[in-house]
């Protein structure tokens, strides 16, 4: 694994409203020729970020933004659709994100985003819309409580895969685990 | 005394009960095995990568097969043997993937080999793609395989490591959806319109968390090509995987393909997959029904699978913000007709639909006919093999003779990786699976539709109906 255990984060808010968002979004096909996962971040978002001639667009949320400080994007429902792409959780790690909250995140990405330190979090309408109105606002999500707060008095749950929970929670790698298995896998081969 | 009967199971049921290796337990998904694992160069670097530096051998490479699709070249080399490549980067990701298959022992189906096509067009023409197999690759388009009575899934280039390492994936079992399409389809209206017509109806993320059965009897009526083309759509619902139980129509297409049982072993194969059907009574998480007799020719009109209408509807008045945006970018004109609007550029190809009968189904529309000036279309067939029987049909003179392109097998425009693309602002009639905005280039605006009305819309030179180019023509009495 390529990131340290996580157990808390906190930081501010972007936030991105529209629904469907999709890999193609996150990081267009064009950036996908690479052979490394390290230095996508500098096109995440590219062409929302960037009109067609590479200048930063005047109406971009990105703008003004340190990555250092808003950490976490909120999202629209259905966000990461589309491509299996594991380019999108590298691009959003790559360029500073560690948690994507929406109500509805896809399946793929979200297992993509889990194995590589980026969380995905998903909660209830209410609470999402909460995040959705209020762009910079700090957010702590706690991995221990499963609990995302805000806003001083706001907080909500959140369910998040055991499995994934203990990888990110405890540093388990999941190759390791599955190399773990060997046997099992090689009586489950002689047994067909 | 009281008998316990073992409740009914779904065909999803029992492709996953035979591959779980580790049960799931609360603290840990299951352990899967996989059959089949579908390589090419765009998701595969970074877990080869992975194993390299953690020394570890690919461990299964006889069931793992590799080919080269997205970053590859459509037009032929040139006079020195050199492919037009977008870039030096895309040549060194193919390059990667030789070395990657060379040092791994992995069998690829590389640029000189006549098995060589898009991933998901390949594993069925060569009967690697069976009922019965749990198949993966590092694209969400594998649940094309899922049409075969396989329970077929996209994965992440961890993944990919991993089967590469295990031949296994962690997985927790999806909930199960049923959609059944009622009724036989009208004339001139076919899968993909289905496949659209299914997503308009539940929502991209209608699917979501879900593995989805095709049933009812439109999807028995349909070929096995259909089949493809309505389960590669099962992820634009937000659906992993998509699968029809398989039948005799899957047998007669499956049997004489390489790496199909022969003899004996046919016999015995058929026994198996005759199995592989949903018992009356299973239960399905969630259903929706689909009257397959109301389905017309659809297209979309926004920038999401499930913005789609009748190919001769009026484009809706925008409504939410979402509806908004996208209106904004496709630009048709609210409460007007489709077919007011003016097409640049028309693709017809795609894993989705690029395979011999939907290359005659577009060929029967432009047969005798001319692609209307300005437009450009681009035919770019989905493997060598393909590409071959097309044109022993002369189906490529008959895209040439209309002005259309004919172009060497891959992705091509759907994903616009490989230098085909279109120009900022252009409308264009694509026959692959996604209307994102720039999908098929910077400010491209795609509308997705069937062959026949890609190729109606070429001819027309706007979004057309294709089916007055289906009916025969009337003698006068």
């Amino acid at each position: 694994m390529s990131f340290d255990p996580i157990k808390t984060l906190t930081s501010r808010t972007l936030v991105l409203a529209q629904e469907n968002i999709d890999t193609d979004q996150i990081i267009p096909a064009r950036f996908l020729t690479t052979t490394s996962k390290e230095g996508l971040g500098k096109s995440v978002f590219y062409d929302w970020r960037y009109d067609e001639d590479g200048r930063p667009r005047n109406s971009s949320v990105f703008n003004g933004v340190d990555s250092d400080t808003h950490q976490i994007l909120v999202a629209g429902s259905n966000f990461g659709c589309g491509s299996s792409r594991e380019h999108a959780p590298w691009a959003l790690a790559g360029f500073g994100f560690r948690a994507v909250i929406s109500s509805d995140i896809a399946d793929i990405f979200k297992s993509n985003a889990l194995k590589n330190g980026l969380l995905p979090i998903e909660v209830d309408d209410e609470t999402h819309k909460a995040l959705l109105a209020s762009p910079g606002t700090e957010v702590t999500i706690d991995l221990e409580t499963n609990t995302v707060a805000f806003s001083e008095s706001r907080a909500a749950s959140f369910v998040m895969e055991p499995f994934a929970r203990r990888c990110l929670l405890d540093g388990v790698d999941p190759l390791g685990h599955l190399i773990n298995q060997l046997p099992a896998i090689e009586a489950f081969e002689r047994a067909r | 005394m009281t008998i316990s009967v073992p409740p009914p199971k779904s065909l999803f049921d029992k492709l996953w009960e035979r591959h779980v290796v580790v049960d799931e337990t609360p603290d840990s998904p299951a352990v899967l095995y996989i059959d089949l694992h579908l390589v090419h160069e765009v998701t595969s670097p970074q877990a080869f990568s992975v194993l390299n530096a953690r020394g570890v051998k690919v461990r299964r490479p006889d069931l793992t097969i590799a080919t080269l699709d997205h970053s590859t070249p459509t037009l032929p080399a040139n006079a020195n043997g050199e492919l037009p490549y977008a870039t030096a980067e895309a040549k060194h990701q193919v390059e990667t993937l030789i070395e990657n298959c060379s040092a791994h022992g992995i069998e690829l189906l590389g640029l000189d080999d006549p098995r060589r096509g898009i991933v998901h067009v390949i594993g069925p023409e060569l009967g690697l793609t069976q009922p019965g197999k749990t198949i993966v690759c590092g694209d969400s388009h594998t649940s094309t395989h899922g049409a075969f009575g396989a329970l077929a899934f996209g994965i992440g280039t961890t993944e990919v490591g991993h089967v590469l390492a295990t031949q296994c994936v962690l997985q927790r079992k999806p909930k199960s959806m049923r959609v059944t399409f009622n009724g036989a389809l009208p004339r001139g209206v076919g899968a993909k319109d289905m496949a659209l017509a299914m997503i308009a109806q539940i929502g991209a993320d209608g699917g979501q968390g879900y593995a989805i059965e095709f049933a009812g009897e439109a999807v028995r009526n349909l070929s096995m090509e259909g089949r493809m083309t309505l389960c590669n759509m099962s992820i634009e619902a937000g659906a992993r995987s998509g699968m029809v139980a398989p039948d005799e129509t899957t047998f007669t297409w499956l049997n004489g393909r390489d790496h199909v049982p022969q003899g004996l072993a046919w016999n015995e194969a058929l026994a198996e997959w005759s199995e592989l059907r949903t018992e009356l009574g299973a239960h399905f998480d969630k259903e929706a029904t689909i009257d397959a007799t109301s389905i017309r020719p659809m297209i979309t009109y926004g920038v999401s699978p499930d913005a789609a209408a009748g190919v001769d509807a009026l484009a809706p008045a925008p409504q939410t913000d979402a509806e908004h945006h996208a209106a904004d970018y496709m630009k048709f004109a609210a409460n007007r007709p489709f077919s007011e609007a003016a097409v640049n550029r028309v693709f017809i190809g795609s894993c989705t639909n690029s395979r011999l009968s939907d290359l005659r189904e577009a060929a029967d529309v432009m047969r005798g006919r001319k692609v209307s000036k300005g437009v450009v279309a681009l035919v770019v067939p989905g493997s060598e093999a393909v590409k071959r029987a097309a044109e022993a049909e002369k189906l490529d003179e008959v895209f040439l003779a209309a002005g259309a392109q004919w172009r060497e097998p891959g992705c091509s425009m759907c994903i616009a990786m490989n230098g085909d693309s279109g120009a900022p602002g252009e409308l264009v009639v694509s026959t692959s699976n996604r209307n994102f905005i720039g999908r098929q280039g910077k400010g491209v605006r795609t509308v997705l539709a069937s062959p026949a009305t890609a190729a109606a819309s070429a001819i027309e030179g706007r979004i057309a109906d294709p089916r007055p180019y289906l009916l025969p023509i009337k003698e006068s009495a």
